[in-house]
């Protein structure tokens, strides 16, 4: 068809864990623009198949860009170069014929790679088990108007909700940090009546296992802010702050 | 858990970063005050009085160890986050993180600290030593006449503009991020205090600069 391209793409080949790796140039031809970057990829794992090569093994679940599984590092940007999308919502319209795309798994301590472009993110989820959701007895759905929630903080808490967990801020940050996730995870829970109950040893529990974890520090650089695929505001991190400060001080423990 | 948090979590390494560096800024203002004195035309008599007083008084005196303390705490704090932060990605990636998404003098405040800590030993040597000197031996220190001789030479105006610049670099992402680290964040308050910490970053630092050039230009005499 008229308009496909040729590409080359660079691409973090793998093993395992214990392995090194190191980026193979693959060549891939006749790409359609409307196809998705994922796509993409599978038209080069059917060649590499069909050859008896090993496919390229990546991250993908509900590829409607809501579910936070796909993670690519595409010529240096996480998720690639278009702001407010992960890498499956990502299209090769946003390349042109001829282009050369390096793609690389997140790189951070907390996130060892599995094997080519996949990363454990499980120390993710080891921090939202520190308390990223509300263990009081909510009972039974009661009359709205008997927990009057300010549209404003419903808002907040809302789009704060909107962090799908990909990494991608902690992909971005130079240093690794993991700020923008677990701010995110911790305000959407501290804005609402039902969450602010156990704010105080959430925010306190869940920092404390993402020093554990390996994540660097924030330095306020804002890179984060601009490569979350959801947008999520550097005003959570503020949150986390203060929040911090005030459950620290006030513990007993 | 242990309320040890408060000071060793990479959250609380942040405050200290925060506060020390807003006490540190706070210093910038009665520096660049007293300094722009040197501006009045009576040959600086008016300036040597106001550094006399500064050099005596006993409140200012205790100040400056507090200013001492503020300093190294906030270069080992920053050397520990640094060294930290660098271990949280052991392996780079081949093509480095998009240079659009952050400002350069937000990724750079480390080596801006650097260059600034190099320009205090000089700036220490050039008028803070003979200045102790003064006052331990009980001599008449005359801070003007000291600065002629320094910004005589061409190579100590470059020294001070190169520290100077960066100190404008690190003041114009320090002084708001301090804010969000203390997690003073507003919808009406923050973008006053990142305007302010942009003029802080341009008018204290022209200032400053303008001191060297005017006295090596003869400006001042």
């Amino acid at each position: 068809m008229s308009g496909n391209m040729n590409l080359s793409l660079k691409v973090w080949r793998q093993k395992n864990a214990e392995q090194k790796g190191e980026l193979v140039t693959y060549p891939v031809s006749d790409i359609s623009p409307d196809m998705s970057f994922l796509e993409m990829f599978d038209v080069l794992n059917e060649k590499l198949i069909t050859e008896g090569q090993e496919p390229v093994a990546f991250d993908h679940d509900c590829r409607e860009g809501i579910c936070g599984a796909c993670s690519m590092h595409i010529n240096g940007r996480a998720h690639g170069p278009n702001n407010g999308v992960t890498t499956c919502q990502l299209h090769m319209r946003s390349f042109k014929d001829g282009d050369t795309i390096v793609v690389e798994p997140w790189r951070a301590a907390a996130f060892p790679v599995v094997k080519d472009l996949v990363v454990d993110r499980s120390a993710f989820d080891r921090i939202i088990s520190k308390g990223g959701y509300i263990s009081v007895n909510t009972g039974n759905a009661q009359d709205a108007n008997n927990l009057p929630v300010p549209k404003v903080d419903a808002d907040k808490a809302f789009e704060a909700a909107a962090c799908i967990g990909c990494g991608a801020c902690v992909a971005t940050c130079k240093n690794g940090s993991a700020m923008l996730f677990v701010s995110a995870k911790v305000s959407q829970l501290s804005l609402l009546p039902q969450g602010k109950a156990e704010a105080k040893e959430r925010v306190i529990s869940m920092v404390n296992q993402m020093d554990e974890e390996g994540f660097g520090s924030c330095t306020n650089t804002g890179a984060c802010e601009i490569e979350c695929p959801k947008g999520i505001s550097l005003e959570n991190i503020a949150r986390l702050n203060r929040e911090f400060a005030v459950a620290t001080a006030a513990s007993e423990k | 858990m242990s309320n040890s948090e408060l000071f060793t979590s990479s959250i609380a390494k942040k405050y200290v970063m925060a506060l020390t560096g807003l006490f540190l800024i706070s210093f910038l203002v009665i520096h660049v005050t007293i300094n722009s004195l040197v501006f009045v035309p009576d040959h600086g008599a008016t300036f040597n009085t106001a550094a006399n007083f500064m050099a005596h008084n006993i409140i200012i005196r205790i100040m400056e160890v507090g200013l001492f303390f503020g300093l190294v705490l906030h270069m080992v704090q920053s050397l520990i986050l640094t060294i930290q932060n660098n271990k949280a990605r052991p392996v780079k990636y081949a093509v480095p993180p998009s240079n659009d998404s952050s400002k350069w003098y937000s990724r750079s405040m480390g080596i801006l600290g650097s260059l600034l800590l190099l320009f205090l030993v000089v700036h220490m040597a050039n008028f803070w030593i003979p200045t102790k000197q003064a006052v331990f031996s009980g001599e008449e220190h005359n801070s003007f006449e000291k600065m002629k001789i320094v910004f005589a030479e061409w190579y100590f105006v470059a020294i001070y503009l190169v520290g100077i610049i960066s100190l404008s670099y690190h003041l114009m992402h320090g002084f708001q991020s301090a804010f969000q680290s203390l997690g003073l964040n507003h919808k009406k308050y923050t973008p006053m205090i990142k305007a302010a910490g942009f003029w802080f970053a341009i008018i204290v630092p022209l200032l400053f600069a303008a001191m060297p050039i005017a006295f090596h230009l003869g400006f001042i005499d």
